[in-house]
Order: structure tokens, then sequence, then C-alpha cells
């Protein structure tokens, strides 16, 4: 367990620019571990959002891009395709994955990509003042949603592992969370099963991670773990979607 | 050079643009320019390393393109008018994140929906700007089929030279015609893009791609270096084309398919020994302001010709800057303009 919080060699000496207790820093820095681990660093293309994480390449020991919001599975797409040796990383907030780019996410996987999408979920938009994003759970206060989400007519809030494994393409799908020490573990072993996969070029995986944003939940970093246990993970159980290798065999019809 | 072939418009920028090094063509459907997906599909997955992908939407083509080119590959997009204006975030990203990449634009009426007869009403979009921000494109535009290939191929090089995006324009009734074509041969050198592609770590520093400058006087120095870049090419790359101008009072000046139907009404002009003749821009940005100027003591006036209600028709005003009359007709909407009738309108003038 302390190996998580240990400097890696794909995390330069900066200091990151995120709130106390938010969940960017802790999954940057499984990341890097993992590429590490894996020996994968020299490899890899990290694509950052447009959120929070805009600035990644701040930190990652990496080569880097940097996407349109929503639209780092297609600038992946592009990347491997023209150089299938390279690791791609798309990491994406829940607006940018589960409302600008609904589009680019749905039909990467659905094409089966050979990329990992690491998909941090902290149900508004953090960068923007803690709008209300598609994630934001019904009856939360949001800067936008300032008397709880009314179903009424905001709706339900967006499942995106749900939604993703109900293609085939996709070779592994998950969510995890940072709430504790237990599910720190899960969320670095799904990370490491994701890079593992794409670098023996099995196919698209996505990670989600409940992921704690203090700021705009107007909690305390301790108070906003304990709410992602007992009421965020209630609407988005922790869990693996999707395990299991596509029938790639093409059958024509004529 | 290869033989000559009986080849459709489209036909010729998918085949040459393959020619040139494109490995990977990333594009969605739409007439008139779907023979070019169609050609890509058939002809990329025989090449090593050659892809075709179906984009899901034109946003999301032109980012494909953003990643495959950031990659050091040569790769490209095509689509037409509606699916252009799609692309416009990405081609801002990309052009000022300076990576190179080439754009068709096989053009169709609009606005909105329109139809799907040519029209040259986006100049203004994609000469003018069309994304957000400070950037240039090169826009070529080509008049025949021999030339939608030539300049696709030159499109390649001069992207990775100045490591932006160039858009090819043609109206869609270009796109579709046939006539013979002559190809150049297989491109095997390539410029070296090792100081900013992303290839991994292995062997250099982590490199970054990125269009995000937070700091102003960062981002203002950034759009300045743009612009050097932006003046080089203003100096440097610059095409047009003229007919019988030398003596010609009448300076006729269209792009495209129609500078041909122009050609047939300074024929028609000449033998009624009016002094007519064409100056043709190839290059719609860099505009040749400066073949304009040089014509503007011989001309009585201008005439400019546009398959629009008049967008080009601007620039020209702009270089003759209020020195000889310019005067425009257009038609839009996809109707093509007859020789007749362009003719009866150069005469309104004498
Ligand atoms: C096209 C476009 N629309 C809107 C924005 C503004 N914007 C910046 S960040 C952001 C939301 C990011 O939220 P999320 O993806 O959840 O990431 P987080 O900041 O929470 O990590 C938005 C809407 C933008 N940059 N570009
Ligand atoms: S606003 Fe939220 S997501 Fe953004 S850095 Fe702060 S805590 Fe993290």
């Amino acid at each position: 367990m302390e190996k998580i919080f240990k400097k890696p060699k794909g995390l330069n000496d900066k200091t990151m620019h995120y709130c106390p207790g938010c969940g960017h820093g802790i999954v940057h820095k499984m990341i890097a571990q993992t590429l590490e681990e894996l020996d994968l660093l020299e490899r890899t293309i990290f694509i950052s959002p447009v959120g929070c994480a805009v600035f990644a390449y701040w930190y990652f020991n990496t080569d880097h891009i940097q996407a349109a919001h929503g639209r780092a599975p297609a600038v992946a797409t592009g990347l491997k395709r023209a150089n299938p040796e390279l690791i791609i990383v798309s990491y994406q907030g829940d607006g940018d994955l589960a409302s600008a780019g609904t589009a680019e996410i749905v039909h990467a996987a659905a094409r089966g990509e050979n990329i990992s999408v690491i998909f941090i979920n902290n149900a508004v938009y953090g960068m923007t003042g803690g709008q209300m994003a598609p994630t934001t759970l019904v009856g939360q206060k949001t800067s936008t949603s300032p008397f709880g989400r009314d179903p009424n007519f905001a709706g339900h809030p967006l499942k995106v592992c749900e939604m993703l494994a109900t293609t085939k393409a996709p070779r592994y799908i998950e969510r995890t969370s940072l709430d504790s020490v237990a599910n720190l573990n899960k969320t670095k072993k799904a990370i490491k099963k994701s890079f593992d996969l794409q670098a023996r070029g099995e196919g698209f995986s996505l990670v989600e991670i409940l992921s704690p944003c203090p700021t705009n939940w107007g909690m305390s970093p301790p108070e906003a773990m304990d709410w992602i246990a007992e009421t965020l993970s209630k609407e988005y159980p922790l869990g693996v979607f999707r395990d299991e290798r596509a029938d790639t065999e093409v059958r024509n019809d004529s | 050079m290869s033989e000559k072939v009986l080849m459709k418009g489209n036909e010729a920028v998918a085949e040459s643009a393959i020619r040139a090094g494109c490995k990977l063509y990333f594009g969605y459907p739409i007439t008139p320019q779907s023979e070019i997906p169609e050609y890509m599909s058939r002809k990329l997955p025989q090449i090593p390393g050659g892809a075709y992908i179906q984009a899901e939407t034109e946003v999301s083509a032109i980012n494909m393109v953003y990643g495959a080119t950031s990659a050091g590959a040569r790769a490209m997009t095509t689509s037409s008018s509606p699916g252009i204006s799609l692309m416009m975030e990405g081609i801002s990203y990309i052009a000022c994140a300076e990576v190179p990449c080439v754009i068709v634009n096989v053009m169709r009426g609009g606005p909105g929906l329109g139809n799907i007869s040519p029209e040259q009403a986006d100049y203004f979009q994609v000469v003018k700007g069309g994304g957000h921000g400070n950037y240039r494109l090169v826009v070529l535009a080509p008049s025949s089929v021999q030339e939608m290939a030539d300049l696709t191929y030159d499109a390649f090089d001069i992207a990775d030279k100045y490591r932006m995006p160039v858009m090819l324009v043609a109206e869609g009734n270009l796109g579709q015609m046939m006539e013979p074509v002559k190809f150049k041969e297989l491109k095997t050198e390539f410029t070296d893009k090792s100081e900013w592609a992303l290839t991994g770590t292995r062997n250099h520093e982590p490199k970054i791609i990125t269009s995000i400058l937070l700091d102003p006087e960062t981002m203002e120095k950034h759009i300045h270096k743009l612009y050097e870049k932006y003046a080089l090419i203003e100096e440097n790359e610059v095409r047009f084309e003229e007919y019988l101008t030398d003596d010609a009072e009448i300076i006729i000046i269209a792009y495209g398919l129609i500078s041909r139907v122009a050609r047939s009404v300074v024929d028609k002009l000449r033998d009624e020994g009016i002094r007519a003749g064409i100056l043709r821009p190839i290059s719609l940005w860099p505009f040749p302001n400066e073949a304009i100027k040089s014509k503007i003591e011989q001309a009585e006036f201008f005439f400019v010709c546009e398959m629009s209600m008049g967008q080009m028709v601007e620039d020209v005003r702009l270089a003759v800057n209020g020195a000889k009359p310019v005067h425009f007709f257009g038609r839009c909407g996809g109707v093509v303009p007859t020789p007749v009738e362009m003719f009866d309108n150069v005469k309104k003038y004498l």
C-alpha cells in the first residue's frame, strides 16, 4: 500500500495545482507508477482533457497531447492508428467524457480502439466552478442546480460503464473508487490491468474512478470520501462491467 | 508521372493523396465527396501501416487527424460544407498547436443543409477563419481534375513545411466530373518531424502538443510567431494563373471551375474586339494581392464572378482599394452561371 504514495519515475517534481483532497493527483500517481511497473513510460502518449486535468502534462514524464473538450478518444484513435506501438492514455473528466464527448467515447469503445481511458467521475464540472454534470445525482446541489438536480426537467445521471458495456467490442470496463484503502488498491489494479491489456493489443478498456472534488462539493476532504462511500457509489455501483474478448470473426454475407 | 487515366475529381484527390504518402484517412460520408472515403476504404487497407477509419462525425474525423499527424504520419480528412462547419473547432486547435494536416472541402449549396449542388459560399469560412481565434489556413482552389490531383499532392508538402492545416476547396461539380489526369510518383522522402512528433520518450525529453497558453503574454507571443509564419507564406506560396491579361482592359477574376466558364467569355469578348483577360487565384489564402494590384493601371474595371453572393470580391476590393471599379456577378444556391449570362453581365459595364 505505501507504494502508492511514493513518487514514481513517471512524475516530475512539480507541485500539483489540484485542490487539497482532490482525486486527480492520486490517480496521476497511480498512472505514473503503473506505467513504470509495466515498463511502458517511454512508449506512452498521455492525452489531457478539457477540465481540471488540462495541465496534466506539467507533471508526467511522457509525451503529451492536449485535446479539445470531449475529443480525446478521437485524438487517441488517430495516434494509435498512426503508430500502434504507442501506449495511449486518454484521461477525461465526467463533463468531458459523458457530456461534450459522448459520441467520441461511445464510438471509440464500439470500434474497440486499443486504448486506455481513465475516466474521473466527480459528479460535477470541476474546472468551471462546480456546475451540474450529466453524472450529477438527483437532488445534488451544484452551481447550476441550486435546488438540487430535478429529474423532471434535468433527467437522471448517465451511467457510462453500464452504457458502454452494451457494446460488444470493449475488452475491459470497470468502475472503482478512491474512498478507502481497499478501493485505492482496486483502482490501481484496474489501471494496471487496462494498460497491460493495451500493451498486449487486447483492445479498448475504460476505468471509471469515483473521485472527490471537495472544493465544489463544499466538503472537507474526509467528508468527501465519506460521501463517495455512502452516496455516490450507491448510484454508481463499483465493479467489473466487462472483462471479455470480443468475437472478431468476419462473416461476409456474399 | 503516371499514364493518363480518366477519373473523377474526387477519386483523383484520393489517389494523389495516397501517392503523397497519406496513409491514414478519417472521414464521414457526405455528398458530393463520398467517392473520396469510398476510394480510401478500398486502397488504404492494402498499404502497410495504412488505415481507413469511418469516424462517427466530422468533429471526430478532424480530431483523429490531429492525433495521427501528431504522431508524425501523413493523414487527411475530406468533407463537404456542413461537415466542414463541424470541423472548425478541431481546425482551430490544430492551427494553434502547429500540426500539419490536409482537409478537402468539396463545396455544396448552403447555408443550412442547403443542397448537393456546387457553390463557392464557404470562402468566408475557410479563408477568413471559421474557427475561433487568430489563425490562418492555406486554401487552394483547383479548376480541373488534374489540378485536384496536383494541389492535393502539394498540400501535404505545404502542410508539413509550415506545420499547419492546408485546405483544398473544390465546387461539387469539380469533384464529380471526369477528366484525364496524370499522377505524380509515390513520395518516399519526407520532412524530418522528429523534433516535434509524438513518438514516445525513448530518445528524447517529453514533448508536448497543445493549444492552451494560459498566460496572455505567452499566448500573444505564440500568435505573433504564427503570424511570422503566415507572413512567410504570403511571400512564398501565392499561386495564380493569368489568361490573356497582358493587354487586357477588363480583368475578370474567378477561381475554381467557373474560371473555365470565364475563359469562354473572354474568348467571345475578344472575338468582338474587347480586350478582356482572366486572373485566376489558385491560392485563396495567401491571396494574390500583388498580382491584382499590378493590373490596376491597365484596367478599365475588374469583374469578379463567384458562385456566391460575393465573398472573394471583398478581397479584390481591398487589393484594388478604390483605384478602379470592381463589379460583381454571382449566382448562388447551387446555380452555375452560364457563359451567356456572364458575357451579358460583363457587357453591362462597357
Ligand atoms: C467547447 C468547450 N465548452 C466548454 C468549455 C468549458 N469547460 C472547461 S472545463 C469544463 C468542464 C470540465 O468538467 P469535467 O470534465 O467533469 O472535469 P473536472 O474539471 O471536473 O476534472 C468545461 C465545460 C470548454 N473549454 N470548451
Ligand atoms: S475543483 Fe475539484 S476536480 Fe478540480 S482540482 Fe479542485 S477538487 Fe479537483
